[in-house]
This record gives C-alpha cells, structure tokens and sequence, in this order.
C-alpha cells in the first residue's frame, strides 16, 4: 500500500473500535457475542499495526500522516505514525487482546458494557498514540480515561465493596486533577506558540523560553500520570483496588501512554534540548529508588507490583532523559519489554487471586507444587522483570547501562544496579511467600489446600462473618484461622487439586514466552526500537510528514 | 488583567476546597479549578489584543480567536461527564472513605476519654440527608 492510502486508514484504528464500541451496546445481554466481535476486532488491529511495523522496517523509517478532512496542513488535525507509534500500537493491542482473553477466563468481564468499554478504551489508547496535535491528545486521553473508570467500577470484586470506590475515588480525581493541569499547559503552549500542533511546534521550546515552560506544564502533568515521583503514590493504592484482569489491562496501556507522549514531545517540541536533560536524569532516578522501596513495606502481591511499576518507569523514562541514539533505543526497548513483562506478572498472581481468594503475601503457601505452570510463568516475568540472562529484561537493562555509561551519568547507573537487586530481593518475596512451601515439610501445603476448599464456600465457617467489613488482610486472617480450625477434619492423603484452569494461565505464560523470545531474539527488536529511536532523535521525516498535505 | 485575578481567585478556591476531606467539596474543587483552566485557554487566545467576533473593521487579526473556544467547549464538556461520575461515586461510596473510618475511629476513642471531644455526626462525602 502507498504511504498515502495507509496515512488515510491510519484514523480508523480510533474510529473502529469506537464504532464497533457503540453497536455492541445496542446488541444488549449477548455476552459470547460481545466477546467475539471484542477479540475479532482488537485482532484485526492488532494485525494492522504489526502491518505497520511492517512498512517502516522495510523502509527503514519514515513516517505517515494524515490531515483528516483534508483540511489543509496547520489547521487540520493530523494522525501521524511512525515505527515508534507502530511498535506502540502493537504492544498496546497485544496486550488488550491477552487481557481480555484473562478477564473472561476469571469472569471479570461478565457484564453487558464490558466489551463497549474496552473497545472505546483502545480507541482513546490508539488515538493518544497516533494523533500529532497536544489537544487532541488531551481530548484522547479523556477518551481513554472515561471507560476506564467505568471498567475500574464495574469490573471490581464484588465481594470487596468498601475498597473498589475508595480506589475509584482517588483513581478519577487524580485523573481530573492531572487532565486539568495537563489542558492547563496546553493553553499556555498556544498562549506561548500559538498552535498545538506537534509539527508546527517543533523545536519551538528550544529557541523560545515561555514555549519551554509551557510546554514543562504539560509534561509535568504527563509525568504524574506516568507516576513519576514525587506524585506516584496514587498509582500503588489505585491500581489494585479493582480487579486483577483490569490492574494487568492499565499497568499496560494508561502509564504507558504517558510515557509515549513525553518521549514524543520532548523529542519533537524540545528537539532534545540538551539543557534539561539533568532534571529528567534526576528524577528518574528518584523515581526508581522510591518505587523499589515503596515495595519494601507491602503486604499484598498487588501493590508490591504497583510500586515495581513505579520503580520500572524510572527505568523507562531514563532513555529519554539520556536523550542520546543509544539512550532512546534502550528506552523503547525497555517499555516494550516491561508492558509485556508486567502485565504478565499481573496475570500469574491474579490468576492466583482469583482461584485462592487472596493476594495477601504469607497468606498462601505452596502454590508452585498445586500450579506449577502459574509459577513457572511467575518466575520467568519476575526473573526478566529484575534483568536477568536471558530474557528481555536483561537485554533492555543492559542497554540502558551502556547508554548511560555512554553519556557519563555514573549515578544513575549504580542506581539503576542497586535497583535491580531490590527488584529482585522483592520478587523473591512473592515468590516465597505466595508460590514456594512455607515453613518445613507438610503443613504449609496443606493450609494452602485448606483455603482453597475454604474460597470454595467463603462464609460456610463463619456465620458472624459480614463480607462487607472485609478487606484482603482480614479474609486472609479468617481463611487461616477456618484452615486451623477444619485441619483436623482434612484428609492426611489429600491431593493438592489444580484450580486453575488453562484459559485462566494461558495470558500470563504466553507473555512470559514473548519475553523469552525478546530476551533470546533480542537483536530483532533492538533493530525495530533502533528505527524508532533514530525517528525520535532526528524528527524531521515524522515533522514533513505532519506538516505536508 | 481581570482574567489572570479571576483565574487566581478560582485556583485559590480550589486549592482550598481540595484541602478538605469530604468528596462532595473536592469535586466542587475541581468545578473552580475546571473554570480556571478554562479561562486560561480563552487567554491563550490571546483576549487582550482581540474584540468580539464580526467586528466592524472585518480585520481578522482584531477578532476574536475562535479555536480556543473550541477547546474550552470541548474541556467543558469531558470536564462535566467526569464531575456527574464522581458526584455518583460520591453518593454510591457513602461509607467507604478513609476520612469516614477515621471520623468513626474518633468517636470510639471519644467514648474512652472524657476529655470533652463531642460525638461528631459524620459529614462525610455525600451530602446525603443535608439540605
């Protein structure tokens, strides 16, 4: 297909989804239906965008954009792309693909505005990913925010009530607050510049000071939804307070679409500035020390990996703080490596959620021998998460190291070595306390049996029990004591019975295949990462392409 | 002059109101702080140079800037949808704030100790029962 024909298709990977999104809510109660044209229609994107990747690595780079309208080039709004968009847009929507098979697989996704919701979701995700003017990114990244709440409310467990609106609460109006501020930039930027098109204000900020604050308000607003520190503790309380399919779906898309957006706008209307480079530099490596040991101090499977995230994202936006060729291949190697990775991690320890009814690290014992495939699946995303040969988190941790020994900043490598052992100690804690046996022999196993006959019928034991007043800390303290209690009946010779079934374990060891297969095939994407970073480090083809009709 | 005092009076409102713990005044925070962003993109457009619309002089440089207003519509309407949703999450979660464990917290220990705390009927979040 010609450059053009493509730019011109480029609008329906917003426009699809949307359209689809809104007959599937006419169609009323049909779930299997709806979960049909859901996977269907993220699949054929997901084909589309491995088609552009496609394209750009044939043609070695390049851009594509498209004026919608056509309006001519200044006034219209563009859809561009190139291979870093391509590259994003794939992960993204492999990802909504692996999630959705979780969520119907743990019955997340048994209500009619399930399938609508995602569907308008990626449509706010691929817009914020492909549109080239600031507003419209706001108007995008409002597009992806407001089925998320809906989804974060829906999709919460319903035995847990108290907790799923305390975390809606904080979830949106920490949204609000940032969509504001970031709107906020935005009208200074065309205050300042007088255009909120990518094209026309690239390299603005470099030449013109007021441009460069204005344009710091809105990357300080992207930062807070990137969770970058000093504000990231909304995302390690609001993440896990719905359910675990919908923690793994945002850990791979909202975060991440943040990140997207200041690479690019640092890269286009800051052209790289060299000046800066010190207050990225030093924050993400806050970001990184903070996350890891906000990590430290929890007690559920859940907010350990929220904080991990926040400590990851330091990682990842050091690539761009580099702001060298090597720093920013290194960079998107890294996000993409750490979306699979994450959302993997999510998927193994909710899968265990789901079946045991707890993510409370200590509460279970001895899953590695009852499901032996979730912990394989757990070990390798943890082992890859904390970089370690040879999966994709190794290759992406050491490129980062080369390329910040490259540009001299000596501080932030043995921050990002000390962080990667934190990592690891952490990942060692779940494991040991959710999948290896506890304490010596026999025991450990069986109360770990016992809570699963227990989640079978929750509140059989225990008339007084009110599953309003539960949180997580006290169902586990009720499961253990009801294992205490019910030990003497249980059978010395019971066999540990698998609960999870495939469908519920496939997501996550499918992506910790994928992160084998970038661990081993490392070369392959560090060549497509490469393009994009070339993209990000020289914008002219991406600015011709937003700025010719 | 008067924009940029309007949007400071605005964002002092807000700053204030997202102090407090109750939901329903956070989210009456953000209306202001809503406003005040609006208000900066109509500055953006740079009203200090420009008059109304279909000015006489039918010179385009002196009119106003329509595309900010397209944003602030625009800003307006998202901001409206969110602030309905959070005014329902705020009136669906009427027991499950952290500020109304606390409150409920205190008036255990006010029990205990007969230094003169009073028992505080909880204010919480929701509006629910106030005029």
């Amino acid at each position: 297909m010609t450059p053009t024909t493509i730019g011109a298709l480029l609008p329906l990977f917003s426009g699809l989804p949307l359209l689809v999104g809104g007959l599937l809510v006419t169609t009323g109660q049909r779930l299997r239906l709806h979960a049909i044209v859901n996977i269907c229609t993220m699949l054929v994107m997901l084909v589309s965008a491995f088609g552009l990747v496609y394209h750009f690595w044939s043609n070695d780079g390049g851009a594509i954009a498209h004026q919608v309208g056509p309006w001519p080039p200044g006034v219209a709004i563009p859809f561009a792309a190139d291979m870093f968009t391509a590259l994003m847009l794939s992960v993204t929507l492999l990802l909504t693909v692996v999630s959705i098979w979780f969520a119907q697989a743990s019955r997340a996704a048994n209500s009619r505005y399930f399938a609508p919701l995602i569907l308008i979701l990626t449509a706010g995700v691929n817009g914020a990913l492909l549109t080239a003017d600031l507003f419209n990114l706001f108007v995008f990244l409002e597009v992806m925010l407001l089925p998320s709440y809906g989804l974060y409310v829906l999709s919460a467990n319903r035995k847990l009530p108290l907790r799923r609106v305390h975390g809606a609460r904080l979830y949106v109006t920490m949204n609000l607050f940032t969509s504001t501020l970031y709107m906020i930039g935005v009208g200074f930027l065309y205050g300042t510049a007088g255009t909120v098109n990518i094209g026309v204000l690239a390299d603005q900020a470099q030449d013109d000071p007021t441009v460069a604050i204005a344009g710091a308000v809105s990357i300080f607003a992207l930062s807070i939804k990137a969770s970058v520190v000093p504000i990231h503790g909304w995302l390690a309380r609001a993440y896990p307070g719905t359910s675990p399919a919908i923690t793994a779906l945002f850990s791979g898309l909202h975060t991440k679409v943040a990140i997207y957006a200041i690479y690019r706008i640092y890269a286009v209307v800051y052209g790289g500035d060299t000046r800066f480079l010190w207050i990225g530099v030093l924050f993400f490596s806050l970001t990184m020390l903070i996350g890891v040991f906000g990590a430290v101090g929890e007690k559920t499977t859940r907010t350990i990996l929220a904080f991990h995230m926040v400590s990851q994202i330091g990682y990842i936006l050091l690539g761009v703080a580099l702001f060298t060729e090597l720093g920013l291949t290194a960079g998107i190697f890294y996000l993409l490596h750490h979306m699979i990775v994450k959302a993997s991690l999510f998927m193994s320890t909710g899968a265990v959620e789901v079946r045991y009814g707890t993510g409370v690290i200590g509460a279970l014992g001895g899953i590695s021998r009852t499901e032996p495939i979730i912990a394989v699946a757990f070990m390798i995303a943890a082992l890859s998460l904390a970089g370690i040969p040879p999966f994709s988190g190794f290759a992406a941790k050491f490129m980062l190291i080369v390329g910040a020994v490259e540009s001299g900043q000596i501080a932030a490598v043995i921050t990002m070595l000390f962080v990667s052992l934190i990592t690891l100690l952490s990942m060692l804690k779940i494991w040991t306390g959710m999948f290896w046996e506890k304490g010596s022999g026999g025991p450990a196993t069986k109360s770990g049996t016992l809570i699963t006959s227990h989640t079978r019928d929750p509140y059989a034991h225990e008339a007084s029990y009110t599953p309003e007043l539960a949180t997580e800390a006290t169902r586990a303290q009720v499961s253990t004591l009801t294992s205490t209690q019910t030990i003497i009946e249980a059978d010395e010779s019971t066999v540990p019975a698998r609960r999870i079934n495939f469908s519920l374990a496939a997501p996550s060891v499918v992506l910790a295949l994928i992160t084998i297969c970038l661990g081993l095939g490392a070369q392959f994407l560090l060549a497509l990462t490469g393009i994009a970073a070339e993209g990000l480090y020289d914008t002219t083809q991406y600015v011709q392409a937003v700025l010719s009709p | 002059m008067t924009l940029s005092i309007t949007v400071a009076l605005l964002t002092a409102g807000a700053v204030y109101l997202f102090t407090k713990r109750e939901m329903l005044r956070i989210i009456l925070g953000f209306v202001l702080i809503g406003h005040a962003g609006n208000l900066i993109l109509f500055a953006a457009g740079g009203t200090d140079r420009r008059t109304e619309a279909f000015h006489p002089s039918d010179d385009p440089s002196a009119m106003v800037d329509p595309l900010p207003q397209a944003f602030v519509l625009t800003a307006i309407v998202i901001a409206f949808a969110i602030t309905v949703f959070m005014l329902v999450l705020a009136v669906t979660g009427d027991k499950s704030d952290d500020t109304a464990d606390k409150v409920e917290k205190l008036d255990v220990a006010a029990e205990s100790y007969s230094d003169g705390v009073r028992h505080q009927p909880r204010r919480n979040t929701t509006g629910q029962g106030q005029p």
